[in-house]
Protein backbone atom coordinates (compact mmCIF):
# COMPACT_ATOMS: atom_id res chain seq x y z
CA UNK A 1 0.00 0.00 0.00
CA UNK A 2 1.51 3.29 -1.10
CA UNK A 3 1.49 5.87 1.65
CA UNK A 4 0.48 9.31 0.37
CA UNK A 5 3.07 12.06 0.61
CA UNK A 6 1.59 14.98 -1.31
CA UNK A 7 -1.98 14.31 -0.14
CA UNK A 8 -1.02 13.54 3.47
CA UNK A 9 -2.86 16.59 4.82
CA UNK A 10 -5.63 16.71 2.27
CA UNK A 11 -8.06 14.40 4.03
CA UNK A 12 -7.32 15.86 7.48
CA UNK A 13 -9.76 18.39 8.94
CA UNK A 14 -8.16 21.85 8.90
CA UNK A 15 -5.30 20.55 6.77
CA UNK A 16 -5.04 24.03 5.31
CA UNK A 17 -4.05 25.66 8.59
CA UNK A 18 -0.46 26.35 9.59
CA UNK A 19 -0.87 24.56 12.93
CA UNK A 20 -1.87 21.33 11.14
CA UNK A 21 0.96 21.66 8.66
CA UNK A 22 3.54 22.26 11.41
CA UNK A 23 2.22 19.36 13.50
CA UNK A 24 2.91 17.04 10.55
CA UNK A 25 6.53 18.20 10.25
CA UNK A 26 5.81 21.16 8.00
CA UNK A 27 8.50 23.80 7.34
CA UNK A 28 11.23 21.43 8.60
CA UNK A 29 12.48 21.15 5.02
CA UNK A 30 12.84 24.92 4.78
CA UNK A 31 14.69 24.96 8.10
CA UNK A 32 16.96 22.16 6.91
CA UNK A 33 17.63 23.75 3.52
CA UNK A 34 18.54 27.12 5.04
CA UNK A 35 20.77 25.69 7.77
CA UNK A 36 22.40 22.68 6.10
CA UNK A 37 22.54 23.40 2.36
CA UNK A 38 23.85 26.12 0.09
CA UNK A 39 21.48 27.13 -2.71
CA UNK A 40 23.63 25.19 -5.20
CA UNK A 41 23.39 22.11 -3.03
CA UNK A 42 19.58 22.31 -3.10
CA UNK A 43 19.70 22.54 -6.91
CA UNK A 44 22.01 19.52 -6.98
CA UNK A 45 19.73 17.58 -4.65
CA UNK A 46 16.71 18.20 -6.87
CA UNK A 47 18.79 17.22 -9.92
CA UNK A 48 19.75 13.97 -8.18
CA UNK A 49 16.09 13.25 -7.41
CA UNK A 50 15.21 13.23 -11.14
CA UNK A 51 12.11 15.31 -10.34
CA UNK A 52 10.39 16.25 -13.61
CA UNK A 53 7.89 19.05 -14.05
CA UNK A 54 4.33 18.05 -13.22
CA UNK A 55 2.69 20.76 -15.34
CA UNK A 56 2.77 18.69 -18.50
CA UNK A 57 6.11 18.87 -20.27
CA UNK A 58 8.07 16.76 -17.78
CA UNK A 59 11.26 18.82 -18.04
CA UNK A 60 13.84 17.98 -15.33
CA UNK A 61 13.29 20.55 -12.57
CA UNK A 62 16.86 20.68 -11.24
CA UNK A 63 18.20 21.24 -14.75
CA UNK A 64 15.70 24.05 -15.31
CA UNK A 65 16.89 25.72 -12.11
CA UNK A 66 20.55 25.34 -13.11
CA UNK A 67 19.96 27.45 -16.26
CA UNK A 68 19.48 30.55 -14.10
CA UNK A 69 22.68 32.58 -14.50
CA UNK A 70 24.80 33.02 -11.39
CA UNK A 71 25.18 36.45 -9.84
CA UNK A 72 23.08 38.25 -12.43
CA UNK A 73 22.66 41.96 -11.72
CA UNK A 74 18.88 41.73 -12.16
CA UNK A 75 16.48 40.35 -9.57
CA UNK A 76 15.46 36.72 -10.13
CA UNK A 77 11.87 35.60 -10.04
CA UNK A 78 10.13 32.37 -9.20
CA UNK A 79 6.71 31.93 -10.78
CA UNK A 80 4.30 29.21 -9.83
CA UNK A 81 2.02 28.07 -12.61
CA UNK A 82 -1.30 27.52 -10.81
CA UNK A 83 -3.43 28.35 -13.85
CA UNK A 84 -4.60 24.77 -14.02
CA UNK A 85 -6.73 24.81 -17.15
CA UNK A 86 -6.06 21.54 -18.94
CA UNK A 87 -9.48 19.90 -19.09
CA UNK A 88 -9.58 16.88 -16.80
CA UNK A 89 -7.08 18.33 -14.32
CA UNK A 90 -7.83 19.42 -10.75
CA UNK A 91 -4.83 18.35 -8.65
CA UNK A 92 -3.33 21.79 -8.07
CA UNK A 93 -6.67 23.19 -6.91
CA UNK A 94 -6.92 20.49 -4.26
CA UNK A 95 -3.35 21.09 -3.03
CA UNK A 96 -3.99 24.82 -2.74
CA UNK A 97 -7.37 24.44 -1.06
CA UNK A 98 -6.45 21.73 1.39
CA UNK A 99 -2.71 22.08 1.97
CA UNK A 100 -1.53 25.52 0.83
CA UNK A 101 1.48 25.53 3.16
CA UNK A 102 2.96 22.60 1.26
CA UNK A 103 3.10 24.86 -1.79
CA UNK A 104 4.42 27.83 0.19
CA UNK A 105 7.22 25.75 1.69
CA UNK A 106 8.03 24.44 -1.80
CA UNK A 107 8.16 28.02 -3.08
CA UNK A 108 10.44 29.15 -0.26
CA UNK A 109 12.90 26.27 -0.69
CA UNK A 110 12.91 26.67 -4.47
CA UNK A 111 13.31 30.46 -4.22
CA UNK A 112 16.31 29.92 -1.94
CA UNK A 113 17.80 27.46 -4.44
CA UNK A 114 17.60 29.79 -7.44
CA UNK A 115 18.32 33.02 -5.57
CA UNK A 116 14.87 34.62 -5.98
CA UNK A 117 13.47 36.97 -3.38
CA UNK A 118 10.06 37.31 -5.03
CA UNK A 119 7.58 34.70 -6.16
CA UNK A 120 4.32 35.14 -8.02
CA UNK A 121 1.68 32.43 -7.88
CA UNK A 122 -0.37 32.74 -11.07
CA UNK A 123 -3.64 31.13 -10.06
CA UNK A 124 -6.75 30.90 -12.19
CA UNK A 125 -9.42 33.37 -11.14
CA UNK A 126 -12.17 30.74 -10.89
CA UNK A 127 -10.36 29.08 -7.96
CA UNK A 128 -11.81 31.44 -5.35
CA UNK A 129 -11.51 29.05 -2.40
CA UNK A 130 -7.92 28.21 -3.29
CA UNK A 131 -7.08 31.90 -3.62
CA UNK A 132 -8.54 32.73 -0.19
CA UNK A 133 -6.83 29.80 1.50
CA UNK A 134 -3.49 30.65 -0.11
CA UNK A 135 -3.81 34.32 0.88
CA UNK A 136 -4.48 33.33 4.45
CA UNK A 137 -1.64 30.81 4.45
CA UNK A 138 0.80 33.41 3.11
CA UNK A 139 -0.21 35.77 5.94
CA UNK A 140 0.23 32.98 8.51
CA UNK A 141 3.65 32.04 7.10
CA UNK A 142 4.71 35.69 7.25
CA UNK A 143 3.73 35.96 10.89
CA UNK A 144 5.78 32.90 11.78
CA UNK A 145 8.86 34.05 9.87
CA UNK A 146 8.66 31.42 7.10
CA UNK A 147 8.29 34.27 4.62
CA UNK A 148 9.44 37.89 4.69
CA UNK A 149 12.78 39.39 5.61
CA UNK A 150 15.42 37.07 7.09
CA UNK A 151 13.45 33.86 6.77
CA UNK A 152 13.92 31.81 9.98
CA UNK A 153 16.77 34.11 11.03
CA UNK A 154 18.81 33.51 7.85
CA UNK A 155 19.89 36.17 5.36
CA UNK A 156 17.31 34.88 2.86
CA UNK A 157 14.44 37.28 2.10
CA UNK A 158 11.38 35.94 0.35
CA UNK A 159 7.95 37.32 -0.55
CA UNK A 160 5.06 35.47 -2.22
CA UNK A 161 2.39 37.34 -4.18
CA UNK A 162 -0.77 35.95 -5.74
CA UNK A 163 -1.71 37.01 -9.27
CA UNK A 164 -5.18 35.96 -10.37
CA UNK A 165 -5.72 34.82 -13.93
CA UNK A 166 -8.93 35.71 -15.71
CA UNK A 167 -9.94 32.75 -17.81
CA UNK A 168 -7.33 32.10 -20.49
CA UNK A 169 -6.11 28.52 -20.94
CA UNK A 170 -3.10 29.78 -22.86
CA UNK A 171 -1.66 31.18 -19.61
CA UNK A 172 -0.61 27.63 -18.82
CA UNK A 173 2.04 28.13 -21.53
CA UNK A 174 4.86 29.62 -19.49
CA UNK A 175 5.80 32.56 -21.69
CA UNK A 176 2.14 33.49 -22.21
CA UNK A 177 1.84 33.46 -18.43
CA UNK A 178 4.77 35.87 -18.18
CA UNK A 179 3.11 38.19 -20.69
CA UNK A 180 -0.05 38.05 -18.58
CA UNK A 181 1.91 38.79 -15.39
CA UNK A 182 3.37 41.81 -17.12
CA UNK A 183 -0.17 43.04 -17.77
CA UNK A 184 -0.43 42.08 -21.41
CA UNK A 185 -2.67 39.80 -23.43
CA UNK A 186 -1.49 36.24 -22.88
CA UNK A 187 0.29 35.35 -26.09
CA UNK A 188 3.36 33.12 -26.12
CA UNK A 189 6.81 34.60 -26.67
CA UNK A 190 9.42 33.54 -29.16
CA UNK A 191 12.14 31.42 -27.52
CA UNK A 192 15.06 31.96 -27.09
CA UNK A 193 15.65 33.80 -24.90
CA UNK A 194 14.34 31.24 -22.44
CA UNK A 195 12.74 32.49 -19.22
CA UNK A 196 15.69 31.28 -17.12
CA UNK A 197 17.76 33.98 -18.84
CA UNK A 198 15.16 36.63 -19.68
CA UNK A 199 11.69 35.94 -18.30
CA UNK A 200 9.51 38.16 -16.14
CA UNK A 201 10.48 41.83 -16.66
CA UNK A 202 13.38 40.46 -18.77
CA UNK A 203 14.90 39.03 -15.57
CA UNK A 204 15.99 35.44 -14.93
CA UNK A 205 12.82 33.51 -14.11
CA UNK A 206 11.91 29.97 -13.19
CA UNK A 207 8.35 28.77 -13.75
CA UNK A 208 7.24 25.62 -11.95
CA UNK A 209 3.90 23.91 -11.53
CA UNK A 210 2.17 23.65 -8.11
CA UNK A 211 2.66 19.89 -7.78
CA UNK A 212 6.31 20.16 -8.82
CA UNK A 213 6.96 22.73 -6.09
CA UNK A 214 5.02 20.61 -3.58
CA UNK A 215 7.47 17.74 -4.20
CA UNK A 216 10.52 19.86 -3.29
CA UNK A 217 10.19 19.95 0.53
CA UNK A 218 9.80 16.16 0.62
CA UNK A 219 12.98 15.73 -1.42
CA UNK A 220 14.86 17.94 1.03
CA UNK A 221 13.48 16.07 4.05
CA UNK A 222 13.72 12.51 2.79
CA UNK A 223 16.50 12.74 0.23
CA UNK A 224 16.94 12.32 -3.51
CA UNK A 225 17.38 8.54 -3.31
CA UNK A 226 14.02 8.13 -1.58
CA UNK A 227 12.30 10.11 -4.34
CA UNK A 228 14.10 8.28 -7.13
CA UNK A 229 13.15 4.97 -5.52
CA UNK A 230 9.45 5.56 -6.23
CA UNK A 231 8.46 4.47 -9.76
CA UNK A 232 10.74 4.45 -12.81
CA UNK A 233 14.24 5.84 -12.24
CA UNK A 234 14.05 8.36 -15.09
CA UNK A 235 10.54 9.53 -14.27
CA UNK A 236 10.15 8.96 -10.53
CA UNK A 237 8.27 10.17 -7.51
CA UNK A 238 4.84 10.23 -5.98
CA UNK A 239 2.28 11.41 -8.53
CA UNK A 240 -1.18 12.91 -8.43
CA UNK A 241 -3.63 11.40 -10.92
CA UNK A 242 -6.93 13.19 -11.60
CA UNK A 243 -9.54 10.64 -12.65
CA UNK A 244 -12.84 11.81 -14.12
CA UNK A 245 -15.47 10.94 -16.70
CA UNK A 246 -17.42 7.70 -17.00
CA UNK A 247 -15.93 5.83 -14.06
CA UNK A 248 -17.30 4.67 -10.70
CA UNK A 249 -14.99 6.58 -8.37
CA UNK A 250 -13.74 9.80 -9.95
CA UNK A 251 -11.25 11.60 -7.76
CA UNK A 252 -7.65 12.53 -7.03
CA UNK A 253 -5.31 9.60 -6.46
CA UNK A 254 -1.73 9.72 -5.25
CA UNK A 255 0.24 6.71 -6.44
CA UNK A 256 3.76 6.05 -7.68
CA UNK A 257 4.77 7.27 -11.11
CA UNK A 258 4.53 4.54 -13.69
CA UNK A 259 1.56 2.56 -12.39
CA UNK A 260 -0.36 0.94 -15.24
CA UNK A 261 -3.24 3.08 -16.50
CA UNK A 262 -5.45 -0.01 -16.34
CA UNK A 263 -4.74 -0.50 -12.64
CA UNK A 264 -5.45 3.19 -11.93
CA UNK A 265 -8.77 3.16 -13.72
CA UNK A 266 -10.05 -0.32 -12.94
CA UNK A 267 -8.76 -0.93 -9.41
CA UNK A 268 -8.30 2.46 -7.78
CA UNK A 269 -11.06 4.35 -9.57
CA UNK A 270 -13.48 1.42 -9.52
CA UNK A 271 -13.72 0.68 -13.25
CA UNK A 272 -16.61 1.45 -15.60
CA UNK A 273 -20.13 2.41 -14.60
CA UNK A 274 -22.58 -0.51 -14.13
CA UNK A 275 -23.41 -2.20 -17.42
CA UNK A 276 -20.85 -0.24 -19.40
CA UNK A 277 -17.45 -1.05 -20.87
CA UNK A 278 -14.45 1.25 -21.07
CA UNK A 279 -13.83 2.29 -24.65
CA UNK A 280 -10.87 4.61 -24.30
CA UNK A 281 -8.96 6.74 -21.81
CA UNK A 282 -7.38 10.15 -22.26
CA UNK A 283 -4.35 9.88 -19.93
CA UNK A 284 -3.08 13.43 -19.50
CA UNK A 285 -5.70 16.08 -20.14
CA UNK A 286 -7.29 16.70 -23.53
CA UNK A 287 -3.94 17.56 -25.15
CA UNK A 288 -2.88 13.94 -24.63
CA UNK A 289 -3.75 11.50 -27.43
CA UNK A 290 -6.48 9.04 -26.47
CA UNK A 291 -5.55 5.45 -25.64
CA UNK A 292 -7.93 2.68 -26.76
CA UNK A 293 -9.05 0.07 -24.22
CA UNK A 294 -6.74 -2.68 -25.50
CA UNK A 295 -3.64 -0.56 -24.75
CA UNK A 296 -4.43 0.43 -21.15
CA UNK A 297 -1.54 -1.58 -19.70
CA UNK A 298 0.76 1.38 -20.42
CA UNK A 299 2.65 2.82 -17.43
CA UNK A 300 1.65 6.30 -16.24
CA UNK A 301 4.99 8.07 -16.53
CA UNK A 302 6.51 10.50 -19.00
CA UNK A 303 8.63 8.01 -20.95
CA UNK A 304 6.19 5.08 -21.12
CA UNK A 305 3.31 7.23 -22.36
CA UNK A 306 5.55 8.99 -24.84
CA UNK A 307 6.67 5.62 -26.21
CA UNK A 308 2.99 4.65 -26.53
CA UNK A 309 2.33 7.73 -28.66
CA UNK A 310 0.60 9.74 -25.97
CA UNK A 311 1.77 11.79 -23.00
CA UNK A 312 1.46 12.06 -19.24
CA UNK A 313 0.73 15.77 -19.52
CA UNK A 314 -1.03 16.95 -16.39
CA UNK A 315 -2.25 13.43 -15.54
CA UNK A 316 -5.86 14.38 -16.16
CA UNK A 317 -7.25 10.91 -16.79
CA UNK A 318 -10.61 11.02 -18.56
CA UNK A 319 -12.47 7.74 -18.93
CA UNK A 320 -14.78 7.26 -21.90
CA UNK A 321 -17.16 4.30 -22.06
CA UNK A 322 -18.94 2.45 -24.85
CA UNK A 323 -22.08 4.61 -24.63
CA UNK A 324 -20.17 7.63 -25.90
CA UNK A 325 -19.55 8.82 -29.44
CA UNK A 326 -15.86 9.46 -30.08
CA UNK A 327 -16.69 11.98 -32.82
CA UNK A 328 -18.58 13.99 -30.23
CA UNK A 329 -15.63 13.80 -27.81
CA UNK A 330 -13.16 14.80 -30.53
CA UNK A 331 -15.41 17.68 -31.62
CA UNK A 332 -15.73 19.01 -28.07
CA UNK A 333 -11.95 18.84 -27.59
CA UNK A 334 -11.25 20.76 -30.77
CA UNK A 335 -13.96 23.32 -29.91
CA UNK A 336 -12.07 23.90 -26.67
CA UNK A 337 -8.71 24.45 -28.39
CA UNK A 338 -10.32 26.68 -30.99
CA UNK A 339 -11.95 28.79 -28.26
CA UNK A 340 -8.68 29.06 -26.33
CA UNK A 341 -6.42 29.78 -29.29
CA UNK A 342 -4.80 33.12 -28.52
CA UNK A 343 -5.01 34.19 -32.15
CA UNK A 344 -1.32 34.90 -32.57
CA UNK A 345 -0.46 32.39 -35.30
CA UNK A 346 -2.42 31.38 -38.37
CA UNK A 347 -2.24 27.53 -38.32
CA UNK A 348 -3.80 27.43 -34.86
CA UNK A 349 -6.28 30.30 -35.23
CA UNK A 350 -7.56 29.47 -38.72
CA UNK A 351 -6.74 25.76 -38.85
CA UNK A 352 -8.72 24.90 -35.73
CA UNK A 353 -11.66 26.97 -36.95
CA UNK A 354 -11.71 24.87 -40.09
CA UNK A 355 -11.33 21.60 -38.16
CA UNK A 356 -14.26 22.50 -35.89
CA UNK A 357 -16.51 23.13 -38.90
CA UNK A 358 -15.67 19.76 -40.47
CA UNK A 359 -16.07 17.85 -37.19
CA UNK A 360 -19.40 19.50 -36.40
CA UNK A 361 -20.85 18.56 -39.76
CA UNK A 362 -19.66 14.96 -39.43
CA UNK A 363 -21.21 14.68 -35.94
CA UNK A 364 -24.44 16.23 -37.26
CA UNK A 365 -24.66 13.57 -39.98
CA UNK A 366 -23.78 16.03 -42.71
CA UNK A 367 -20.28 14.79 -43.41
CA UNK A 368 -19.13 14.24 -46.97
CA UNK A 369 -16.70 11.81 -48.60
CA UNK A 370 -13.23 13.33 -48.34
CA UNK A 371 -13.88 14.96 -44.95
CA UNK A 372 -11.56 12.59 -43.11
CA UNK A 373 -8.78 13.18 -45.62
CA UNK A 374 -9.38 16.90 -45.14
CA UNK A 375 -9.00 16.46 -41.36
CA UNK A 376 -5.76 14.53 -41.92
CA UNK A 377 -4.52 17.35 -44.12
CA UNK A 378 -5.48 20.00 -41.57
CA UNK A 379 -3.73 18.14 -38.73
CA UNK A 380 -0.61 18.01 -40.87
CA UNK A 381 -0.86 21.72 -41.51
CA UNK A 382 -1.23 22.55 -37.83
CA UNK A 383 1.16 20.10 -36.14
CA UNK A 384 4.68 21.46 -35.84
CA UNK A 385 3.72 24.72 -37.52
CA UNK A 386 2.28 26.65 -34.57
CA UNK A 387 3.95 29.16 -32.30
CA UNK A 388 3.34 27.16 -29.12
CA UNK A 389 2.17 23.70 -28.07
CA UNK A 390 -1.57 24.53 -28.05
CA UNK A 391 -1.97 23.75 -31.75
CA UNK A 392 0.23 20.67 -31.47
CA UNK A 393 -1.91 19.33 -28.62
CA UNK A 394 -5.07 19.82 -30.63
CA UNK A 395 -3.64 18.11 -33.72
CA UNK A 396 -2.13 15.20 -31.76
CA UNK A 397 -5.42 14.52 -29.98
CA UNK A 398 -7.43 14.55 -33.19
CA UNK A 399 -4.92 12.36 -35.01
CA UNK A 400 -5.19 9.73 -32.28
CA UNK A 401 -9.00 9.80 -32.42
CA UNK A 402 -8.89 9.45 -36.23
CA UNK A 403 -6.39 6.61 -35.97
CA UNK A 404 -8.01 4.52 -33.25
CA UNK A 405 -11.67 5.27 -33.95
CA UNK A 406 -11.69 5.97 -37.68
CA UNK A 407 -14.50 3.48 -38.18
CA UNK A 408 -16.84 5.64 -36.04
CA UNK A 409 -16.11 8.68 -38.19
CA UNK A 410 -16.70 6.63 -41.36
CA UNK A 411 -20.07 5.36 -40.07
CA UNK A 412 -21.18 8.94 -39.35
CA UNK A 413 -20.41 9.95 -42.92
CA UNK A 414 -21.75 6.84 -44.63
CA UNK A 415 -25.00 6.64 -42.65
CA UNK A 416 -25.48 10.40 -42.48
CA UNK A 417 -26.17 10.31 -38.74
CA UNK A 418 -24.56 9.79 -35.36
CA UNK A 419 -25.06 6.12 -34.46
CA UNK A 420 -25.10 7.03 -30.75
CA UNK A 421 -28.18 9.22 -30.96
CA UNK B 1 -11.37 51.18 1.39
CA UNK B 2 -12.15 53.01 -1.84
CA UNK B 3 -11.63 51.36 -5.21
CA UNK B 4 -8.61 53.60 -5.76
CA UNK B 5 -7.05 52.56 -2.45
CA UNK B 6 -7.67 48.88 -3.15
CA UNK B 7 -6.07 49.16 -6.58
CA UNK B 8 -3.07 51.08 -5.26
CA UNK B 9 -2.58 48.45 -2.56
CA UNK B 10 -2.70 45.65 -5.15
CA UNK B 11 -0.25 47.49 -7.39
CA UNK B 12 2.37 47.53 -4.63
CA UNK B 13 3.09 43.84 -5.34
CA UNK B 14 4.65 44.68 -8.72
CA UNK B 15 7.64 46.67 -9.92
CA UNK B 16 5.61 47.78 -12.95
CA UNK B 17 2.14 49.39 -12.85
CA UNK B 18 1.09 47.62 -16.04
CA UNK B 19 1.18 44.30 -14.13
CA UNK B 20 -1.50 45.65 -11.81
CA UNK B 21 -4.09 46.05 -14.57
CA UNK B 22 -5.51 42.54 -14.14
CA UNK B 23 -5.86 42.77 -10.34
CA UNK B 24 -7.30 46.28 -10.78
CA UNK B 25 -9.92 44.97 -13.20
CA UNK B 26 -10.88 42.25 -10.71
CA UNK B 27 -11.37 44.95 -8.05
CA UNK B 28 -13.29 47.23 -10.41
CA UNK B 29 -15.56 44.42 -11.58
CA UNK B 30 -16.36 43.46 -7.99
CA UNK B 31 -17.25 47.10 -7.34
CA UNK B 32 -19.32 47.77 -10.46
CA UNK B 33 -20.61 44.32 -11.48
CA UNK B 34 -19.15 44.73 -14.96
CA UNK B 35 -16.60 46.88 -16.77
CA UNK B 36 -18.11 49.59 -18.97
CA UNK B 37 -15.85 52.07 -20.77
CA UNK B 38 -15.79 54.76 -18.08
CA UNK B 39 -14.72 52.21 -15.44
CA UNK B 40 -11.88 51.03 -17.69
CA UNK B 41 -10.78 54.63 -18.11
CA UNK B 42 -10.87 55.17 -14.37
CA UNK B 43 -8.68 52.08 -13.85
CA UNK B 44 -6.20 53.39 -16.43
CA UNK B 45 -6.11 56.77 -14.73
CA UNK B 46 -5.61 55.32 -11.23
CA UNK B 47 -2.65 53.22 -12.44
CA UNK B 48 -1.33 55.88 -14.79
CA UNK B 49 -1.19 53.45 -17.72
CA UNK B 50 -2.36 53.65 -21.33
CA UNK B 51 -6.12 53.18 -21.71
CA UNK B 52 -5.62 50.78 -24.61
CA UNK B 53 -3.66 48.46 -22.29
CA UNK B 54 -6.68 48.26 -20.00
CA UNK B 55 -9.18 47.81 -22.86
CA UNK B 56 -7.19 45.00 -24.44
CA UNK B 57 -7.07 43.00 -21.20
CA UNK B 58 -10.76 43.58 -20.43
CA UNK B 59 -11.66 42.15 -23.84
CA UNK B 60 -9.07 39.33 -24.01
CA UNK B 61 -9.80 37.52 -20.74
CA UNK B 62 -13.17 35.77 -20.44
CA UNK B 63 -13.69 36.46 -16.73
CA UNK B 64 -13.94 40.18 -17.42
CA UNK B 65 -17.37 41.39 -18.54
CA UNK B 66 -17.72 44.59 -20.50
CA UNK B 67 -21.50 44.01 -20.67
CA UNK B 68 -23.78 43.66 -17.63
CA UNK B 69 -24.45 40.16 -16.28
CA UNK B 70 -27.32 38.95 -14.11
CA UNK B 71 -27.25 38.94 -10.33
CA UNK B 72 -26.35 35.26 -10.50
CA UNK B 73 -24.05 34.18 -13.29
CA UNK B 74 -24.66 30.48 -13.92
CA UNK B 75 -21.47 29.15 -15.47
CA UNK B 76 -22.04 25.55 -16.47
CA UNK B 77 -18.95 23.61 -17.49
CA UNK B 78 -19.54 21.62 -20.68
CA UNK B 79 -16.01 20.46 -21.34
CA UNK B 80 -15.29 16.76 -21.86
CA UNK B 81 -15.52 15.38 -18.29
CA UNK B 82 -18.74 17.28 -17.56
CA UNK B 83 -20.14 16.44 -20.99
CA UNK B 84 -19.52 12.73 -20.30
CA UNK B 85 -21.42 13.11 -17.02
CA UNK B 86 -24.49 14.80 -18.49
CA UNK B 87 -23.87 18.56 -18.69
CA UNK B 88 -25.77 18.64 -22.02
CA UNK B 89 -29.03 17.63 -20.31
CA UNK B 90 -28.44 20.20 -17.58
CA UNK B 91 -28.00 22.96 -20.16
CA UNK B 92 -31.25 21.96 -21.88
CA UNK B 93 -33.00 21.99 -18.51
CA UNK B 94 -31.65 25.42 -17.56
CA UNK B 95 -32.64 26.87 -20.94
CA UNK B 96 -36.15 25.44 -20.50
CA UNK B 97 -36.85 26.54 -16.93
CA UNK B 98 -35.20 29.95 -17.28
CA UNK B 99 -36.72 30.46 -20.75
CA UNK B 100 -33.46 31.84 -22.14
CA UNK B 101 -30.69 30.58 -24.37
CA UNK B 102 -27.10 30.28 -23.18
CA UNK B 103 -25.40 33.64 -23.26
CA UNK B 104 -28.61 35.45 -22.30
CA UNK B 105 -29.93 37.03 -19.11
CA UNK B 106 -33.44 36.53 -17.71
CA UNK B 107 -35.81 39.49 -18.05
CA UNK B 108 -35.77 40.08 -14.28
CA UNK B 109 -31.97 40.40 -14.42
CA UNK B 110 -31.56 37.56 -11.94
CA UNK B 111 -29.77 34.92 -14.01
CA UNK B 112 -27.21 34.97 -16.81
CA UNK B 113 -26.60 31.54 -18.31
CA UNK B 114 -23.19 30.66 -19.79
CA UNK B 115 -21.32 27.54 -20.64
CA UNK B 116 -17.65 27.68 -19.71
CA UNK B 117 -14.50 25.69 -20.36
CA UNK B 118 -13.15 23.27 -17.75
CA UNK B 119 -13.52 24.63 -14.19
CA UNK B 120 -10.89 22.25 -12.84
CA UNK B 121 -13.31 20.33 -10.63
CA UNK B 122 -13.86 17.25 -12.80
CA UNK B 123 -13.97 14.94 -9.77
CA UNK B 124 -17.44 16.42 -9.08
CA UNK B 125 -18.63 16.61 -12.71
CA UNK B 126 -20.98 17.93 -13.87
CA UNK B 127 -20.11 21.19 -12.18
CA UNK B 128 -21.35 24.78 -12.32
CA UNK B 129 -19.88 27.94 -10.85
CA UNK B 130 -22.23 30.58 -9.48
CA UNK B 131 -20.43 33.66 -8.22
CA UNK B 132 -17.55 32.42 -6.07
CA UNK B 133 -19.01 28.98 -5.44
CA UNK B 134 -18.70 25.63 -7.21
CA UNK B 135 -21.70 23.31 -7.25
CA UNK B 136 -20.78 19.75 -8.21
CA UNK B 137 -22.33 16.33 -8.83
CA UNK B 138 -25.30 18.12 -10.31
CA UNK B 139 -28.45 16.52 -11.66
CA UNK B 140 -31.77 18.07 -12.61
CA UNK B 141 -33.17 17.80 -9.06
CA UNK B 142 -30.08 19.42 -7.48
CA UNK B 143 -30.12 22.11 -10.14
CA UNK B 144 -33.76 22.95 -9.37
CA UNK B 145 -32.99 23.12 -5.64
CA UNK B 146 -30.04 25.41 -6.34
CA UNK B 147 -32.13 27.77 -8.50
CA UNK B 148 -34.76 27.85 -5.76
CA UNK B 149 -32.21 28.77 -3.09
CA UNK B 150 -30.74 31.49 -5.31
CA UNK B 151 -34.20 32.95 -5.94
CA UNK B 152 -34.90 32.87 -2.21
CA UNK B 153 -31.58 34.60 -1.47
CA UNK B 154 -32.41 37.31 -4.03
CA UNK B 155 -35.88 37.71 -2.48
CA UNK B 156 -34.40 38.15 0.98
CA UNK B 157 -31.87 40.69 -0.29
CA UNK B 158 -34.64 42.61 -2.10
CA UNK B 159 -36.78 42.52 1.07
CA UNK B 160 -33.97 44.07 3.10
CA UNK B 161 -33.46 46.77 0.49
CA UNK B 162 -37.17 47.54 0.40
CA UNK B 163 -37.37 47.73 4.19
CA UNK B 164 -34.52 50.20 4.49
CA UNK B 165 -35.03 52.21 1.32
CA UNK B 166 -38.68 52.26 0.17
CA UNK B 167 -38.85 52.73 -3.57
CA UNK B 168 -40.61 55.90 -4.68
CA UNK B 169 -44.29 55.27 -5.30
CA UNK B 170 -44.36 51.98 -3.38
Amino acid sequence: MFEPVLLKNVEIANGHLLSTYEAGGGYQALRKALSEYTPDEVVELVKQSNLRGRGGAGFPTGMKWSFVPKGADKPKYLCCNADEGEPGTFKDRIIMERDPHQLIEGLAVSGYAIGAETAYVYIRGEYVTAIRRLERAIAEAHEKGYLGRNVLGSDFNFAVHIHCGAGAYICGEETAMLESLEGKRAQPRLKPPFPAVAGLYASPTVINNVETLACVPHIVTRGAAWFRGIGPDKSPGPKLYCVSGQVRKPGLYELPMGIPLKELVEEHAGGPLPGRKIKAVIPGGVSAPVIPEHALEVGMDFDSLSAAGSMLGSAGVIVVDDSTCMVKVATRIIEFFHHESCGKCTPCREGLNWVVKVLRRIEAGEGAPGDLEQLDMLCKGIFGNTFCALGDGAAMGLRAALKHFREEFVVHIEEGRCPFH
Amino acid sequence: MSMREKIEQAAAAYPDQRSAIMPALVIAQKEHGHLPGPVLEEVADILGVERIWVYELATFYTLFHTEPVGKFHLQLCDNVSCMLCGSGDLLTHLETVLEIKKGDTTADGLFTLSTVECLGACEMAPVMQVGDDYHGNLDVARLDALLESLRAAAGRAAGVEHASQPMPGE
